[in-house]
């Protein structure tokens, strides 16, 4: 049914004490970026709930889009009656009918601003209680302590407001609220689920993709943007920045002992994700290592990698198991991506055995018969920046020739 | 020629057989492969897939190509008796199925399932409550056709999807050849359905295409095993030039279905206006909401179904007996024997089947015929 208001809760950026007024402000722009293509939609970020009222905007395509908006704990679809018991009633019966699938409890709650009206907040109760049992007393009973379903009266100074459906919203925190950072996006399951994960904590993000042409495809990369474009509707859209990669893959490989091969590479992607981070004001880079799943993901391999920066490497799946992993993306639609049989970086030049504990030291010692800082600057030139919006599309280039066809 | 054969097959459209065309002789990579050209070709499989998806609001997921109805039927029957082996070897059916429905499970009789063929009423149709009765723990598969092919019953889908819903672990089968593109998605697609199949020549693509629908989640063990294309549910080298065009047809058969199924209805109804005050003639199917649009079937008593057709078509007029699959063989019908139809009745049975190009005026030329037809018949009549 068509509704006229959403009503947005907040989760726990009621508990964030003097920032609180910084979240909801964040919030309220992103609820406003979410819902752009509607444009009759109007957003009010009050301190208490967000409203957002629809004026004639369809109420469940808004809300497919909320869904995806971190910082909403849960929202209710709000229907606004004239002030007249008789419409109150209309309005619960198909409000409930919507809802109601199998035997279930319920109570009311009224809350009465415009004590002018008729009735108080006890006759509503009981009033509107009867009604909706004697139309649905098959299905339902009365619980006034757990009730399944609490329909709601709000009587205001400018209408009546209903509503009995709480939708789960995707929680955590406003995407950027807390800062910038530099993901390390190859492709693969893990890193598009960390990314996912960063965002709900409010995390602002721009991918990093390493690329090595040949020895990687168009399509890998067109894959990487692909991803960004799906992550990009909890957010908006994503800054894409691929870096080129194939001199010091080629270089890497040339003069370092193949067992350090992985770990080398790893530690230039990081040098780069660091530069690109201080450049562009990032406070962390992300990856999508999860402990112990391969080689490079030992807490030996972290350590040794991690020894080139300062800056804070941040791991969102770091305790997921696969399956956890998987489950998650297939949730967020990054899965049936990401299985896409393209070579990326990492598993091209991989190495039979690489070690699964490096040291420093050997790291270090291999790394001087390299020119870091002329590989880095080479690469750093090569930078190129892409803005990927929610949805955009790589992976299809003929996709206007195909319209035609089809 | 007036075409009312719709039901049997249908001409390719000239925008189908185009893109049909286009993409042997331009997108003719292997999907498969991983240079551009396997690449494009995929691409454009994909594109096909969720195109079609789209129009029935589901996911590309849901949607595996194949080669038609018949083997859409044979595979979700014989593909679920395989993958559900193992808790339980009872089916239940209607007793007017179609062919490829029936057969699959005669042949898994033999095989050691139980089957049970659910009667029908005088429309046709079959009582949900009957399916309720007939579900047995060991039960792992209903399969009730949307619309029946030779009376044009719609089965009451989502009442049997409704009692289903007690039952999750039951497969659920919707044959849909000849519910596509008549104004029954609600029903083809209603919540409970897991697998509905489908037939591209019956909507203008080309020959060799079909579609099947599988709820994601909903386990089918193949029949055609190879380099694992269509998610591993179907191998063999994908047929992008018919699963294209066959999308392309979709979307014009969506794209004025409602006028189609309209107008369908407008002729029919002036069909059965016409004959229904001549004294022999006896007519089976309704033009309510129970039927679908476009099938009307009918009998003159008396005069074999067969001879009717001829007599229709030395007047460039096509029809059918009842089902084109089994109207070569001497078999009565079985839609109408299932109804208890006398079989002196039912073997005089013809079968009008509307498509999106029929028109008022096909009707009333048909009506025309009619009359001299049956002037013609009175000899033998009275």
């Amino acid at each position: 049914m068509q509704y006229d208001e959403i009503m947005v809760r907040y989760g726990e950026l009621s508990t964030k004490g003097r920032n609180k007024r910084h979240f909801i402000d964040r919030l309220g722009t992103n609820v406003r970026d979410a819902l752009h293509k509607f444009s009759k939609v109007k957003v009010h970020p009050n301190p208490d709930r967000l409203h957002v009222i629809l004026n004639g905007e369809n109420s469940t395509e808004v809300m497919s889009h909320l869904k995806k908006v971190f910082g909403i704990q849960t929202f209710s679809p709000v229907l606004k009656v004239a002030k007249d018991y008789q419409a109150v009633c209309d309005a619960a019966k198909e409000m409930l009918a919507d809802q109601i699938t199998e035997p279930t409890t319920f109570k009311v709650e009224t809350k009465r601003s415009d004590h002018h009206f008729e009735m108080d907040t006890f006759q509503m109760n009981r009033e509107l209680g009867g009604f909706i049992l004697d139309h649905f007393g098959d299905q339902l009973t009365v619980d006034v302590h757990h009730p399944d379903i609490t329909v709601w009266v709000d009587i205001r100074l400018d209408g009546i407001y209903l509503s009995s459906e709480v939708i789960k919203g995707a929680g955590g925190l406003p995407v950027g609220t807390a800062g910038k950072g530099m993901m390390m996006l190859s492709g693969g399951i893990d890193s598009p689920v960390a990314a996912y994960l960063a965002l709900k904590r409010g995390v602002s993000l721009e991918m990093v993709h390493f690329y090595s042409p040949p020895y990687t495809s168009e399509q890998a990369l067109a894959k990487a943007k692909e991803l960004t474009g799906k992550l990009a509707h909890y957010c908006g859209s994503i800054n894409f920045i691929e870096v080129p990669f194939t001199e010091i893959q080629e270089t890497v490989k040339e003069k370092v002992p193949e067992g350090y091969l992985m770990t080398i590479q790893r530690r230039f992607m990081l040098r780069l994700a660091v530069e690109i981070a201080n450049r562009r004001k990032g406070l962390a880079v992300f990856n999508g290592e999860s402990l112990g799943q391969v080689a490079s993901q030992t807490m030996e391999s972290m350590r040794t990698i991690e020894e080139v920066t300062n800056l804070p490497v941040l791991r969102p799946v770091l305790s997921y198991d696969k399956t956890e992993i998987i489950k998650i993306a297939e949730e967020i639609g990054t899965y049936d991506l990401s299985i896409l049989p393209y070579e990326d970086c990492c598993t091209v030049f991989t190495p039979p055995s690489p070690k699964t504990k490096p040291r420093i030291d050997r790291a270090q010692k291999y790394e001087q018969v390299l020119d870091i800082d002329g590989l880095m600057q080479r690469s750093l030139d090569g930078i190129k920046i892409t803005k990927i919006h929610a949805g955009d599309e790589f992976l299809n280039q003929n996709e206007d020739v195909f319209a035609e066809l089809l | 020629m007036i075409y009312f054969d719709n039901s049997a097959t249908t001409q390719i459209s000239p925008e189908a057989l185009t893109t049909y065309n286009t993409v042997s002789q331009k997108i003719w990579g292997n999907p498969s492969s991983l240079h551009n050209l396997g690449e494009t070709a995929w691409n454009l499989l994909q594109q096909s897939r969720k195109q079609i998806a789209d129009l029935f609001s589901v996911q590309p997921g849901e949607i595996v190509f194949t080669s038609g109805g018949s083997e859409g039927d044979n595979w979700v029957i014989k593909g679920t008796a395989l993958a559900k082996r193992q808790f339980g070897k009872h089916i239940i059916t209607s007793s007017v199925e179609h062919a490829a429905v029936r057969n699959s499970l005669h042949q898994l009789e033999e095989l050691g399932f139980d089957v049970t063929y659910l009667p029908v009423d005088g429309e046709g149709r079959v009582d949900p409550a009957a399916v309720q009765k007939a579900i047995r723990p060991d039960t792992i598969m209903v399969s009730i056709m949307a619309v029946n092919n030779e009376i044009g019953t719609v089965q009451p889908i989502k009442e049997i999807g409704e009692i289903l819903k007690n039952y999750p672990r039951i497969h659920f089968m919707v044959d849909a050849v000849q519910a596509i593109g008549k104004g029954l998605d609600d029903v083809v697609f209603s919540d409970r359905v897991d697998f509905a199949t489908f037939s591209g020549h019956k909507f203008h693509a080309p020959r060799g295409t079909g579609f099947v629908y599988k709820k994601n989640g909903r386990q089918l063990m193949p029949l055609v095993n190879g380099g694992g294309q269509e998610q591993g549910l179907r191998g063999g080298t994908e047929n992008t030039p018919g699963d294209a065009a066959m999308a392309k047809a979709i979307r014009l058969m969506k794209e004025k279905e409602t006028v189609t199924v309209q107008r369908e209805r407008e002729v029919k109804q002036r069909i059965m206006d016409h004959i229904k005050g001549f004294p022999h003639v006896k007519i089976f199917s309704k033009n309510d909401a129970g039927f679908a649009p476009h099938i009307l079937c009918f009998a003159i008593v008396g005069v074999r179904g067969e001879t009717v057709v001829h007599a229709f078509e030395d007047r460039g007029i096509y029809l059918s007996t009842t089902s084109a699959c089994s109207s070569k063989k001497d078999t009565e019908p079985s839609t109408l024997s299932a109804m208890k139809v006398p079989q002196n009745v039912a073997e005089c049975a013809v079968r009008v089947s509307l498509g999106d190009q029929n028109t008022l005026t096909e009707a009333e030329q048909f009506n025309q015929t009619f009359d001299e037809l049956y002037a013609g018949f009175k000899k033998i009549l009275d």
